[in-house]
């Protein structure tokens, strides 16, 4: 047995003659923030749905804390928190009903109380779930995915569809998360909660890792700097490989000719270049 | 705790939300009050016809409570990710819907108590004559239509066809079981596809306990279509269910 969290090898799923995900490896090791990225329809979701157990696999090995999920041994579930990518609970129970019922469920549950407080739902405890946001809801999600106080904590796109500000307290949860020694799974479709949450990213796309690493690691198989100014009122960009050369050139020229180069700025290849590099269609 | 002691939390849990839900407390409860109230004032001076209405209502009641509930219920968990969330947490599936299914139970056994009350208060039927029978009968019938209830659910896509689903079912079987007006007034064809369905034997058999005192021994063919519908509404359920 591996001391790995999540240990992924060969995973295959097909529904009818579709392949959804098409032989994917992987390790999550214990204490970090695994992201999976990629678009929609890139077999993100049921990869994760196979590592809950909702969904059975084709072929291929799976472990989840030991276990293979497609067992839905208990145990398993006692270590384990789930938030769905959509999903609600009783809407006529009160926050804090609902978390004090799931909390019930589990041998070694967090205090209630306190759960609602870290996930954010402080002074929400008498609303009912109808009455919450949709931003509030998913708080309650997370609140009931953590109430057993579990050692892996699923997260299958926690912020779709938050405004910027509520994503960035989302973000400040998941790393309270990982500060309290949990390991994280998180798919998303969002390259900046990747880059600001997971300590490594597997970037997926029809159903394969084309890329994993930590987001600051993953480059383009070209550098692609970007270097950019303003020229005559209009934006000049340029890409390239060395911006060495480039820039050496460009303030030459610029300064035989008397000009500055006004609004100069040189970016270094990001994440959302080797995702789009990645991801785009064929031509 | 155990799967019981779970089981009767997710029951009380059940119990408290109920009374949350003004339309679910309406149907459960005041629908077929209303219906027994309106019907038997029409008939309130003739034995005969309040001696088949009153267990009529009761088997209408137990249907209402049971099956029509859950289909609903349980199509609205579904639909809503209660029932997949519920799958990723610890609390075995039995205890969930032992507690879900409960809770139709009290339903039923309430509205049956409150029939036979009414019925003796406002309209003088006579207290049951063979409780058992009533007991046995009211139970035969909420395990064979709760597990349908679950059971149908099945079928039912989604939750704004819910009512269309569970009344192409609910409304037909009343008017042709024998809980309005005798089914022995029936045409004939009517008559034995009401044979082969639960409802009519329900309202024989609480009639059976309620007006003529005939038990178990008078009503075998009743109970055996009851408990061959209940085999049929567990296995449905369990073998179709969809978390999803």
């Amino acid at each position: 047995m591996s001391d790995a969290a999540i240990r992924v090898r060969e995973l295959r799923k097909a529904y009818g003659g579709v392949e959804a995900v098409r032989g994917v490896s992987f390790d999550v090791e214990r204490g970090e923030i695994f992201g999976i990225l990629g678009p929609n329809g890139a077999g993100k979701t049921t990869t994760v749905e196979i590592l809950e157990g909702y969904r059975e696999r084709s072929s291929g090995e799976v472990s989840v804390l030991g276990h293979d999920p497609q067992s839905r041994a208990r145990d398993l579930r006692e270590r384990v928190g789930i938030v769905l990518q959509s999903s609600s609970f009783y809407p006529r129970a009160t926050v804090r009903e609902a978390v004090e019922h799931f909390a019930a469920a589990y041998a070694h549950p967090r205090d209630p109380a306190e759960t609602i407080v870290l996930a954010g739902l402080a002074g929400k405890e008498d609303a009912r779930g109808g009455e919450l946001s949709g931003g509030q809801r998913r708080r309650l999600d997370l609140a009931l995915a953590l109430v057993g106080d579990p050692e892996l904590v699923f997260l299958d796109e926690p912020t779709t569809g938050f405004d910027p500000a509520a994503r960035r307290t989302a973000w400040g949860t998941v790393q309270a998360l990982k500060d309290l020694g949990k390991t994280v799974l998180l798919t998303t479709h969002y390259l900046e909660e990747a880059q600001a949450l997971a300590d490594r990213v597997a970037i997926v796309k029809d159903g394969r890792i084309v890329a994993e690493g930590p987001p600051g690691e993953l480059t383009p198989s070209h550098a692609r700097y970007r270097v950019s100014y303003d020229s005559n009122g209009r934006r000049v960009e340029h890409v390239t490989d060395d911006p060495t050369d480039l820039l050496h050139r460009l303030t030459s020229d610029a300064l035989a000719r008397g000009e500055r180069l006004t609004g100069l700025a040189v970016s270094r290849p990001s994440l959302e270049d080797v995702y789009l590099e990645l991801t785009e269609e064929a031509p | 705790m155990s799967a019981a002691a779970l089981a009767w939390r997710q029951f009380r849990f059940e119990r408290r939300l109920f009374w949350r839900n003004p339309s679910a407390a309406f149907f459960n409860f005041l629908l077929p009050l209303v219906f027994l109230l309106l019907f038997a004032s029409v008939f309130a001076d003739d034995e005969d016809q309040l001696a088949v209405l009153i267990p009529g209502i009761a088997g209408m009641s137990v249907m209402a409570t049971t099956f029509s509930a859950l289909a609903f219920n349980v199509t609205f968990l579904r639909e809503q990710g209660v029932l997949k969330r519920v799958r990723g947490t610890p609390m075995p599936p039995i205890s969930y819907f032992g507690g879900l299914l409960g809770s139709a139970v009290a339903n039923a056994a309430v509205q049956v108590v409150l029939v036979v009350v009414i019925g003796n208060l406002l309209y003088g039927v006579d207290w049951p004559r063979d409780p058992a029978a009533l007991v046995l009968f009211t139970a035969l019938g909420v395990i064979a239509f709760g597990s349908l209830g679950i059971a149908f659910s099945h079928l039912i896509p989604n939750f704004d066809s819910a009512p269309a689903y569970v009344n192409a079912v609910f409304l037909p079987l009343i008017f042709i079981s024998g809980v309005f007006y005798s089914a022995d007034s029936l045409p004939a064809a009517l008559e034995a596809v009401a044979q082969v369905l639960p409802l009519k034997h329900v309202v024989d058999g609480l009639a059976g306990g309620i007006v003529s005192g005939e038990g178990l021994a008078g009503n075998l063919t009743a109970a055996g279509v009851l408990a061959a519908w209940a085999a049929v509404g567990v296995a449905g359920a369990v073998r179709f269910f969809r978390w999803e």
